[in-house]
């Protein structure tokens, strides 16, 4: 049977020239969904011929009022059970755009087919019943929309003829749908009342709503602006294969972003190898178009012969996409089993697919609730931020610089599960091993608090070269030695010798070389051990992200010894080389240094001896709860 | 990009994904207006060549025409084509209604094809505007054992990425025209010359715009004699394209029951 045929092609397609904007339609499940999609039909011409008539019989037929929702309800499973049960898309036009409109159901149940539609909107039609106002399931489609970066919403609250057209029931929505999107950022592009079941607002302005002054619906679908302009970003061609049918060797894939040209200098990622287009082929004719732009299926060939493969991406020498192994991502998450950290996941994004684990769980979002839970697990229909480490490297882009190759679909056991948005790349994490199983110690806490009279702890002496961190950090593992603890120094300066032999000076590095520090230090201290790291670590950021790693085992002594004092000491001769300029990059004679503001102890080294410092230290220890009461007064004496 | 280019790159794209995630691919090719389109992206796809079988399942009751052009144009585009036949009558669901029953016999070809080649995944030309359940479709989608469509429990599928791991016996539908529409077909066979069994076009004020089995497929009226006019008379009418096929028409379940049967 053929009960729509509401997609009446836009004729003659080959030539419209007109923008095409993809709506998704969401609202709660009794809102009054497939009665607006009926009338939007009908006000725009587009039900065929007697459709009407016809569908008026079978309701008298099956003794029941005529309902425009009938026109979407088509199949006899939707009939039976009384809700829409996929994603449908049909086609209509407006005097300024040609629509696709993509059906969401609204039943709890079938929220992964909405998101399935929406995923590939340009735009988004929320409707609000005025009598019930805005529901749970109205916020976590609002939510859901921006999630799923759907920028452009507009605000359809319905059944004002029961509401009897109010002006202030409907302005209450309104304000309290605004703040609620407005939070979410996302502005609605305009808020309108209307009734669907009689047509007011729909079509034509209607004078039982001319308190209103904006938009009908028609006016502003005219007003969605069409999918942006890929072309105008970075080129991104993730490539789906290499053929070679004949002589040549094609690489084959679909421009995603920007464009390409023959002679074009490209960088294929994650490999960063080097190449340039010899050519760009086609069937039946190699084509004559200097240019292809995003959207394009293209094949190319190199002028050398490399190893590239499927999931590569390839970019243009300077704007290319980075190559890492951990990524986070804000994920939705559609499986019936939650996802937990730890968990094995198959990862796609572009064309490369790559084995992963959950390393962490960091938030888990309830879209109804917008409430944090606590839970280490992301539920069916649950939103949160993970940490992904992947198997393999693979090229991406925050989603916010590029749509396309900033977002990411998981499976599990072969079926999606999962999709998100790139949200972070970890650049330093090329490396990270995959099939993290991490082993537990075999030791209790308690037992290593036992013999050593302390607990483990991360103290991070930060201040400028000269300041006298190595010595006090020296002084004080000797005593933490002598009274049965179990210290260990992390020089900054002795780990760059090996561990981060590879780091340089630059920002990035320098982060890098905190984070190593940080990570190792941490991991001695869960283990019962004092690590103590002394390392210029001027940037306030990186000390936070020291903190973040070590938790509540961190604690911060800052060495706020003058600057003047630190260049006259000048124990490695750096102050000296750097002010005769053969030394760059030094933190002390410039203002990089970003003092602490709420370190556990500050101590100046001009006005405090080196048992003194100390002994503050000590105290310190004790009073946070590292040194037990034994080794606390053996360090004091 | 104008919207054929567009609608274009989607298909080569979708072709592309088959190609590189099935092992054992085979392409529907029901020598109709849609199928031909599918042929010629695939070579588009795949620069000149189509490198899986061309599967026509073949009910014995085609037009003449439509055997003309499959044995023409299947050694002209250099097809691996694979002719199969449907078993008879008998063998198929007494319950259906007779021109149901009639195409179902296309069903049962198609589940003996699959039996003897062992595909893993099969190309078909449906859209999602020619018919209420195949708006429903996924663009990659799952068929159970017995070939069935489980309607309520599609997987996802979005920012094509597509779902391309069946379960061992099962297979995929792979739809890279799901997303044309009528017009567009035309539109696009047209700009690209790509030839076409004459029945389509208009003689004596009737043409078939849908080409099925001869006993279950009827002509339209209409006077477009050529792909231009054809363009011209679908911006205006409103009458559905498988109006002159029987079986749409037989009570309001029984393309569904096709469909969850496995039927295209």
């Amino acid at each position: 049977m053929n009960m729509i045929v509401a997609n009446r092609p836009v004729a003659p397609a080959a030539t419209s020239s007109r923008p095409l904007v993809r709506i998704v339609i969401v609202g709660h499940v009794d809102h009054g969904k497939s009665t607006l999609i009926g009338r939007l039909l009908h006000e725009t011409g587009s039900l065929p011929d007697g459709k009407f008539e016809t569908l008026k019989a079978v309701s008298e037929r099956r003794g029941m009022p005529f309902e425009w929702s009938f026109l979407l309800d088509s199949l006899q499973t939707e009939r039976d059970q009384g809700i829409t049960i996929d994603t449908t898309q049909i086609g209509f036009r407006t005097p300024h755009r040609d629509v696709v409109l993509i059906d969401a159901p609204g039943h709890a149940e079938f929220l992964r087919n909405m998101i399935t539609g929406a995923a590939q909107a340009d735009a988004a039609l929320l409707l609000i019943d005025a009598f019930e106002g805005v529901r749970d399931q109205t916020r976590r489609h609002g939510y859901l929309l921006h999630l799923l970066g759907v920028k452009q919403v507009a605000v359809i609250v319905n059944k004002m003829d029961r509401v009897g057209f109010d002006q202030e029931r409907f302005q209450a929505i309104s304000d309290e749908i605004s703040a609620h999107l407005t939070g979410l950022g996302v502005t609605p592009t305009a808020i309108i009342p209307i009734s669907a079941r009689e047509g007011d607002g729909v079509g034509a302005a209607s004078p039982r709503l001319e308190w209103h002054d904006g938009p009908t619906v028609i006016g502003a679908i005219d007003q969605f602006a069409p999918a942006r302009a890929l072309e105008q970003l970075p080129l991104r061609l993730p490539v789906q294969a290499i053929y070679k049918f004949d002589d040549r060797r094609i690489v084959a894939g679909r421009i995603e972003s920007g464009h390409l040209t023959n002679g074009d200098e490209i960088v294929i990622m994650p490999a960063g190898k080097i190449a340039k287009i010899r050519s760009v082929e086609s069937w039946p004719a190699t084509s004559l178009r200097q240019r292809h732009h995003a959207g394009h299926a293209v094949g190319i060939t190199l002028d050398r012969e490399l190893f590239l493969e499927r999931g590569d991406i390839i970019g243009h020498a300077n704007s290319a996409p980075r190559a890492t192994k951990r990524l986070r991502a804000r994920i939705f998450w559609l499986h019936d089993e939650p996802l937990t950290a730890g968990a094995a996941i198959l990862v796609r994004l572009g064309t490369k697919e790559s084995r992963a684990t959950v390393a962490a769980i960091d938030k888990a979002v309830d879209p109804g609730e917008l409430s944090n839970a606590a839970s280490a697990a992301i539920a069916r229909n649950h939103v949160g931020e993970i940490d992904i480490a992947l198997a393999q490297p693979v090229a991406a882009d925050i989603h916010t610089d590029n749509p396309h190759t900033g977002r990411l679909v998981i499976e599990v056991n072969g079926r999606i599960a999962g999709g998100g948005l790139v949200i972070g790349i970890d650049v330093a994490q090329r490396a990270a091993p995959i099939d993290i199983v991490p082993v537990e110690s075999a030791l209790q806490p308690e037992e290593r608090a036992a013999r050593y009279h302390h607990r483990g702890a991360v103290l991070w002496f930060t201040g400028l070269p000269g300041a006298g961190k190595s010595t006090l950090a020296r002084a004080l593992e000797r005593r933490l030695f002598q009274a049965g603890g179990s210290p260990v120094l992390l020089d900054g300066d002795t780990l760059r010798a090996g561990l981060n032999g590879d780091l340089g000076f630059s920002t990035k590095d320098r982060s890098e070389n905190i984070r190593r520090l940080a990570e190792v230090a941490a991991h001695l201290a869960r283990n019962g051990h004092i690590a103590i790291v002394a390392a210029v670590s001027p940037s306030t950021e990186d000390r936070a992200a020291a903190r973040r790693i070590a938790g509540d085992l961190f604690r911060e002594i800052y060495i706020a010894t003058p600057a003047k004092v630190c260049e006259s000491r000048d124990p490695k001769g750096h102050y000296a080389k750097a002010r005769s300029g053969h030394l760059t990059g030094f933190t002390g004679i410039g203002n990089d240094y970003q003092a602490p503001h709420a370190s556990e102890l500050t101590i100046d080294t001009s006005h405090r001896a080196v048992a003194e410092a100390t002994g503050d230290i000590t105290r310190m220890l004790a009073r946070t709860g590292v040194l037990l009461d034994t080794v606390a007064d053996l360090a004091a004496s | 990009m104008d919207r054929l280019d567009q609608l274009e790159a989607q298909s080569i794209y979708i072709f592309r994904e088959a190609f590189a995630r099935l092992k054992k691919l085979a392409l529907l090719w029901s020598l109709g207006k849609d199928s031909n389109v599918m042929i010629w992206l695939a070579r588009k796809a795949f620069f000149g060549r189509v490198p899986f079988p061309a599967l026509h399942v073949d009910t014995g009751k085609k037009f003449p025409e439509m055997y003309a052009f499959r044995d023409h144009y299947g050694k002209e585009w250099e097809l691996d084509l694979r002719i199969e036949p449907c078993p008879p009558i008998d063998a198929v669901d007494p319950t259906l209604p007779p021109a149901a029953r009639s195409a179902a016999r296309k069903t049962e070809g198609l589940k003996m094809a699959l039996a003897k080649y062992g595909f893993d995944g099969l190309i078909a030309g449906i859209r999602r505007d020619e018919e209420a359940t195949r708006a429903k479709e996924r663009v990659f989608s799952p068929r159970g054992l017995e070939g069935g469509w489980d309607v309520r429990d599609q997987p996802p599928e979005f920012w094509d990425h597509f779902n391309a791991s069946p379960p061992p016996g099962a297979h995929l539908r792979i739809h890279p025209i799901l997303h044309w529409t009528e017009a567009d077909i035309w539109a696009y066979t047209q700009r690209e010359n790509i030839p076409i069994i004459p029945l389509y076009l208009a003689k004596d004020g009737k043409r078939y715009r849908s080409l099925g089995d001869a006993d279950i497929t009827f002509p339209v009226e209409s006077n477009a004699s050529s792909i231009a006019e054809i363009l011209v008379e679908l911006a205006e009418t409103k009458v559905p394209e498988r109006s002159g096929r029987a079986l749409d028409h037989e009570t309001e379940d029984a393309f569904e029951r096709l469909r969850v049967a496995g039927y295209l």
